[in-house]
């Protein structure tokens, strides 16, 4: 019986996949609104992908930030000076002649115009950290790429490859205004693509300064003896009375801080693929029914000689998920060529700061493209494949 | 001896929206195995309707059906279906075959439903080709056909599962007069040499005259049958 089942099913699905060339057009109908939708879909979500992998993809496991407890992120965290020398005491961290590899680091935000705007441009805000003079060792792989390093306690900054190439004026030898002083641009700085090559930096002490920050830090950016250290490291600062402090291995900072904009961009894809959609299964319904009107007669014959309603279901619901993967992968397709590795900034809305990231389009988001082009396929099929397998099999045959 | 088919009071009606349409007004009939039965009657008189019950295409308002014993008025739809497959071929004025397949595997169809390997059925399939005498065409597709072609492929279709009755709507009705009749030799031959139980609608009366028994419906009623 079961095996009559599928025999049928597979039966009336290739006569049916069969005709499909007779009815190209308005198939092609159905897989362009797909295509479009998942190429919308893919694209959008490629955003918060790149932005995600950028922020967090390189995130180490031997580096931590450490920032005040329940804070969550550098700009609303404080760490007073008895505590940042707490933090720097403690065991688990990597030394050099006994002195951790740690850089307590403050934070502010420039308003500069972007490089396309021109000097007379809107502002946008990039973040001005002031940091320690271990600051270099402990990023990733930070380099000077022109200029040189900072020195300390003078009037000076360095830009991030990211933030120099993004905004109007950020060139070697050239000066910005911030907090009412004048800093000259000595640098300019790669780190393999982190954050850090959106931000400027200068001496934590100068910016303090100017700032009027005293000697309150918001983090101490450190490096951990080894990725095994980091137990050791946690357990000594959450059992010392004297600090309220959470610590997040880069890896998990990065994440932490990526969330919210991920969140965002992926709310707002899917809601617009959401409505899209609505409009995609439109004409996918539109493409089945007419589908299964052109085929009236030929599936009222085959119920007559003894054929089964569930196949005639069944090999619309096929038709339209074929339909649909068509579509999904052709979507896919075009968001990839179109959009994988596009270069854009976006605001972080963790620190309301610019960062450059480039769209990705993954495996998996492509995955997800063609699972919801299936889903929409197999929407539009439903009420034109019931109509099929409940239509009366006189009034089929009867027709033209 | 039973009859093979047996209709009591059969009445059915087409409702069309709070409008009743009676079409078929309480017929009785038996047919027997073995008959070779033409349907005439004016267009409308509900020819077709009675086919279509008969072979389980269609449900009935009211009255007695029983086909081989079985009152197949009271299978759910998916036995009925089960019950077409096995017991009636259906022969299509307009010949209902399905465009993108050769003449064998349009012949092939209903043996889908039935348990038999693919070689039995490729084998059965071509017999029955053979038998309408078109084994010469087995990968031809409709359109390479002639209309009388298509009509012996649509017979081989309707007898390559053994069904117990032959229902032809009209089987003749859009060949010319030679092909016609080579159509009808073939529904005769299958009468008499392979024992089938036909029921034949048709509108002309050189067709009906092959066949063993001739009935007249009119107005939903059955007048002078003629034997
Ligand atoms: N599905 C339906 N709904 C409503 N009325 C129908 C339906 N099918 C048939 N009828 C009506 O029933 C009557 C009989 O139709 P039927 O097709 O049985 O006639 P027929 O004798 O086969 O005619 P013809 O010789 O033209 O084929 C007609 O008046 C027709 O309009
Ligand atoms: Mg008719």
């Amino acid at each position: 019986m079961a095996n009559h089942t599928v025999r049928q099913i597979l039966a009336v699905t290739a006569l049916n996949l069969r005709n499909i060339p007779a009815r190209l057009d308005s198939s092609l109908v159905a897989v362009v609104g797909i295509a479009g939708v998942v190429g919308v879909l893919v694209a959008l979500l490629s955003i918060s992908e790149g932005f995600k992998a950028t922020v967090s993809q390189k995130g180490r496991d031997d580096a931590v930030i450490i920032i005040r407890g329940g804070s969550g992120n550098e700009l609303s965290s404080a760490l007073a000076k008895d505590q940042v020398q707490v933090i720097t005491d403690a065991p688990g961290l990597a030394r050099i002649d006994g002195e951790a590899l740690a850089s307590p680091e403050l934070f502010t935000i420039l308003d500069l115009p972007t490089r396309r705007e021109g000097a007379s441009g809107p502002a946008s805000n990039v973040p001005f950290r002031g940091v320690g003079p271990h600051a270099a060792q402990i990023r990733r792989a930070f380099r000077i790429i022109d200029g040189r390093m900072l020195s300390a306690g003078h009037d000076e900054v360095i830009v991030g490859k990211a933030a120099a190439t993004q905004f109007y004026g950020l060139e070697v030898g050239r000066q910005i205004i911030a907090g009412s002083r004048r800093w000259s641009i000595v640098g300019i700085f790669s780190d393999d693509g982190s954050v850090s090559e959106s931000e400027v930096w200068a001496d934590r002490w100068v910016l303090a300064g100017a700032y009027r920050r005293g000697t309150t830090v918001q983090s101490v950016h450190a490096k951990l003896e080894s990725k095994a250290t980091l137990g050791q490291l946690k357990r000594s600062l959450a059992g010392d009375p004297r600090v309220d402090i959470s610590v997040l291995t880069e890896r998990e900072f990065l994440a932490e801080q990526s969330k919210i904009l991920v969140t965002i961009i992926r709310t707002l894809g899917f809601t617009i693929a959401l409505l899209m959609g609505a409009g995609a299964v439109f004409a996918a319904v539109n493409t089945m029914y007419s589908a299964v009107a052109a085929r009236t007669r030929e599936i009222a014959t085959l119920r007559a000689i003894g054929f089964g309603g569930t196949p005639v279901l069944v090999s619309v619901l096929v038709e339209a998920l074929a339909l649909g993967l068509l579509g999904g992968v052709l979507g896919g397709a075009a968001a990839y060529a179109a959009f994988n590795g596009y270069q854009t900034s976006t605001l972080n809305f963790a620190t309301f700061s610019q960062v450059s990231f480039a769209f990705r389009v993954t495996p998996g988001l492509l995955v997800t493209g063609v699972v919801y082009a299936l889903l929409l396929g197999l929407v539009g099929g439903l009420l034109p494949g019931w109509r099929a397998a409940h239509m009366p099999v006189t009034e089929g045959l009867r027709a033209t | 001896m039973q009859p093979l088919i047996h209709l009591r009071d059969l009445v059915k009606e087409y409702r069309r929206g709070t409008e009743r349409l009676r079409v078929l007004d309480g017929l009785s009939l038996e047919i027997g195995e073995g008959e070779f039965v033409a349907l005439m009657g004016p267009s409308g008189s509900g020819k077709s309707t009675l086919l279509n019950l008969l072979g389980g295409l269609d449900r009935m308002t009211s009255g007695e059906l029983t086909i081989g014993g079985l009152a197949i008025g009271e299978l759910p739809d998916a036995a009925l279906a089960r019950w077409r497959a096995d017991h009636v071929g259906f022969v299509f004025q307009m010949y209902n075959l399905l465009p993108v397949l050769t003449a064998e595997a349009n012949v092939e169809l209903p043996l889908l439903l039935s348990d038999l390997p693919a070689a039995e059925r490729r084998r059965r399939a071509r017999a029955a080709l053979t038998l309408v005498g078109l084994e010469d065409r087995l990968s031809h597709r409709p359109r390479e056909l002639s209309g009388g072609q298509e009509q012996r492929v649509g017979i081989a279709r309707a007898i390559v599962s053994d069904p117990t009755l032959l229902l032809c709507d009209e089987p003749t009705g859009d060949l010319d007069r030679k092909s016609g009749d080579e159509i009808l030799d073939l529904l005769q031959e299958l009468n008499r040499q392979h024992g089938k139980t036909i029921l034949m609608v048709t509108h002309d009366p050189r067709a009906a005259a092959r066949a063993t028994r001739q009935l007249h419906l009119d107005k939903g009623v059955l007048h002078a049958e003629v034997r």
